[in-house]
């Protein structure tokens, strides 16, 4: 009998079950992309290609306008300024909101992780008990309360409305880093006579960037996408990009501008994305740092 | 150097319910090298943090250097500490580990450049200093560790187990460093460890602790040689000493294990009485051949465990009880031999049957 000794790297083998596997994932790629695959190119032809049908016909002639309309000439009611405004409030409302919540949260964090306060199980109890209660249900009271403080329909409100619903997760994940880190850290700390601000700002920030890479992802994405609050507390003023899109798309009188909305959506999409496949690594980075002692 | 005695009177220590400390004393002298020898989770890090200030204490005084420190913070205390884990900053090189307590105290530029140089040559890190913990290993972290303990120039230095991560070999040749510093330096520490060998190694005194009281405090020969009690002597000596249940008959010999041991020459704590007793002696104090004298017996070998330098050869006495002794490492006795030998009085330790005390 012929046998062959093993010897070398072990022979690569194509099972049923790869191909399986991978039909799966192309299969499940093409079902995510092709709606946008759909809004590319129809964003990219006229209105006239568009009556025609053929949704998935590549465009005959390549066509910016209806980006160019979406971006600065699209109407919301009377106004025809285009999504550009809401571009604009979002980012006012979007760096200051990110910036402050997880500057709270990674201090929350930090103080509940490493310094035993008196009821900081319990602060912390609260404060999950608020990530898990659907935040409808405190908009009304918070509507009372910002009126009363004379805060309602502004940019400081809302900013403080995106820390306050940011806080619990913030304070979450800065609060299990910290946690994860050996406690003789802070000790080496304090004998050295550093104080509670400074630890902070001198240690444990820094070792936290990953964590501030993750929570910075999970903010940008989520205020961006807001869009309740956004059009509850921001005022009329600045009524973030959201919003502007569903007024933009809602208030098309006679025909609709298939094009002109795809356009605007994918515009609004915009910052997700890029922080998505700008951040992908580090994000998977940060995860696995909180996850394995660092 | 500030003066570095360390006293601690009643000390009690809780944690919620949990009392880990009670009434605890102990009086550290100036420059004295001090052991906290004791068995995992006996409280010598608690009594440690609790110096350092970094635990409250429930009830009790700490004073150092003459001031009573029990409510002042870590850092106004005059002390240094040293961590088993190294705890060194990761996001600082090892510059920044050893100058980041003198920039927080606000202490100029050049003192500061001053110090750091000095401990590093001290301590052999200087062409470390601009690397990253992460990029060091086990040894030179936990040297970057001492050198940042050494910059305060304080008079009390506290080691929480500094050498357990290492491996045998960089254990030893710290071990040895730390000596020397504390030659040099004339500086009071206070040292935790569960490894005997260190303790022995190291200490002027040893404290040995057990349930968060201590046992025994006494210098490394006495502790070695007369241990106050069975859980000391236990703990204390590698291989360990040996123990044979029995009687003692008359104050004058002990019965056990199918031997009849004289016990004149043995010192007594008290009044030699007699009573169900234990014996305890260690492997080398067993003397062998044509040397056993009174109350000499042939044991059977079972067992030979060569260690280099010299051999551990476990023995089975006539009444069955199983004792090793130390034999050279050339030595030619295999299992199965019968083997001549004797227990000396003088290096015996007789331990009371019921609450371990030494007789
Ligand atoms: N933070 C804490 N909370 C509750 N119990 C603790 C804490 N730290 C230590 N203990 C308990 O106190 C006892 C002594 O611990 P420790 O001083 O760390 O022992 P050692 O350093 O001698 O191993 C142990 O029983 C331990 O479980
Ligand atoms: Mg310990």
């Amino acid at each position: 009998m012929n046998v062959i000794e093993p010897t070398g790297p072990r022979p690569k083998r194509t099972s049923p079950a790869r191909v399986g596997l991978y039909a799966f994932l192309a299969i499940s790629a093409l079902f995510f992309l092709a709606p946008l695959y759909v809004m590319v190119v129809t964003s990219l032809k006229t209105m006239d290609e568009i009556r025609g049908g053929y949704i998935l016909s590549l465009p005959s002639e390549l066509t910016f306008a209806a980006w160019t309309k979406a971006w600065s000439s699209a109407c919301t009611g009377l106004n025809c300024n285009g999504i550009r405004v809401g571009f604009f409030n979002s980012v006012r409302i979007l760096v200051p909101s990110v910036i402050v919540s997880i500057a709270v949260g990674s201090l929350t964090g930090y103080a509940l992780s490493f310094w035993r306060v008196r009821g900081a199980d319990l602060i912390f109890g609260a404060l999950m008990v608020v990530a898990f209660i659907p935040y409808q249900i405190f908009i009304y009271p918070l509507v009372r309360i910002f009126s009363m403080a004379g805060i309602n329909q502004t940019l400081f409100g809302i900013v403080i409305i995106h820390t306050i619903f940011g806080l619990p997760t913030m304070t979450l994940l800065f609060r299990n880093y910290f946690a994860s880190l050996p406690p003789e850290l802070f000790k080496a700390a304090r004998v050295d006579g550093a104080g509670f601000l400074q630890i902070f700002r001198s240690i444990m920030l820094p070792m936290a960037i990953p964590m501030i890479v993750v929570a910075v992802i999970l903010q940008v994405t989520g205020i961006w996408n807001d869009f309740i609050l956004g059009l509850v507390f921001a005022g009329r003023e600045n009524l973030p990009m959201t919003v502007q899109l569903n007024n933009i798309v809602n208030s098309t009188q006679g025909e609709r501008a298939y094009n002109v909305d795809m356009a605007a959506t994918m515009l609004t999409a915009l910052v997700p994305l890029v922080v998505y496949f700008g951040s992908g690594r580090w994000f998977v980075r940060g995860i696995a740092a909180g996850a394995v002692k660092g | 150097m500030e003066r570095g005695d360390v006293s601690l009177n009643g000390i009690k220590i809780m944690f919620g319910s949990v009392k880990v400390l009670e009434n605890l004393d102990l009086d550290v002298a100036k420059s004295e090298f001090l052991v906290l020898l004791g068995p995992s989770g006996c409280g010598k890090s608690t009594l440690l943090n609790a110096v350092a200030g970094l635990i409250d204490v429930k009830d009790g005084q700490i004073w150092i250097g003459g001031r009573n420190v029990t409510w002042e913070e870590p850092k106004d205390r005059g002390i240094a500490m040293v961590f088993q884990s190294y705890a060194l900053y990761p996001r600082m090189t090892v510059r920044g580990n050893m100058s980041f307590g003198l920039k927080v105290s606000g202490t100029p530029a050049a003192e500061i450049a001053r110090r750091v140089e000095e401990a590093a040559q001290m301590l052999r890190i200087s062409d470390l200093l601009d690397r990253r913990p992460s990029e060091l290993s086990g040894g030179q972290r936990q040297r970057v560790a001492i050198g940042r303990a050494l910059v305060r120039k304080v008079g009390v230095f506290l080691f929480d187990e500094p050498l357990s991560n290492l491996d045998a070999q960089l254990r030893a040749e710290l071990r040895v460093e730390i000596k020397r510093l504390h030659q040099q330096l004339g500086a009071t520490m206070i040292y935790v460890t569960h490894d005997q060998i260190e303790a022995l190694t190291l200490a002027d005194r040893i404290a040995v602790m057990h349930g968060g009281v201590i046992q025994q405090l006494d210098t490394p020969a006495k502790i070695y040689r007369e241990p106050k009690n069975r859980f000391v002597a236990s703990f204390v000596g590698s291989p360990a000493m040996n123990f044979i249940d029995g009687r003692i008959e008359a104050g004058a010999t002990f019965d056990g294990g199918g031997l009849r041991v004289p016990l004149a020459g043995y010192a007594f704590a008290g009044n030699p009485a007699s009573g169900p007793a234990t014996l305890g002696i260690r492997p080398e104090h067993v003397v062998t051949g044509s040397d056993a004298r009174e109350g000499a017996f042939d044991a059977t070998v079972e067992l030979v465990e060569p260690m280099g330098a010299d051999s551990l050869v476990w023995c089975r006495s006539p009444g069955g009880a199983a004792f090793s002794m130390r034999l050279p490492g050339d030595t030619a006795v295999r299992s199965g031999d019968r083997q001549r030998a004797s227990f000396p009085a003088a290096s015996l330790s007789l331990f009371d049957s019921t609450n371990g005390k030494r007789l």
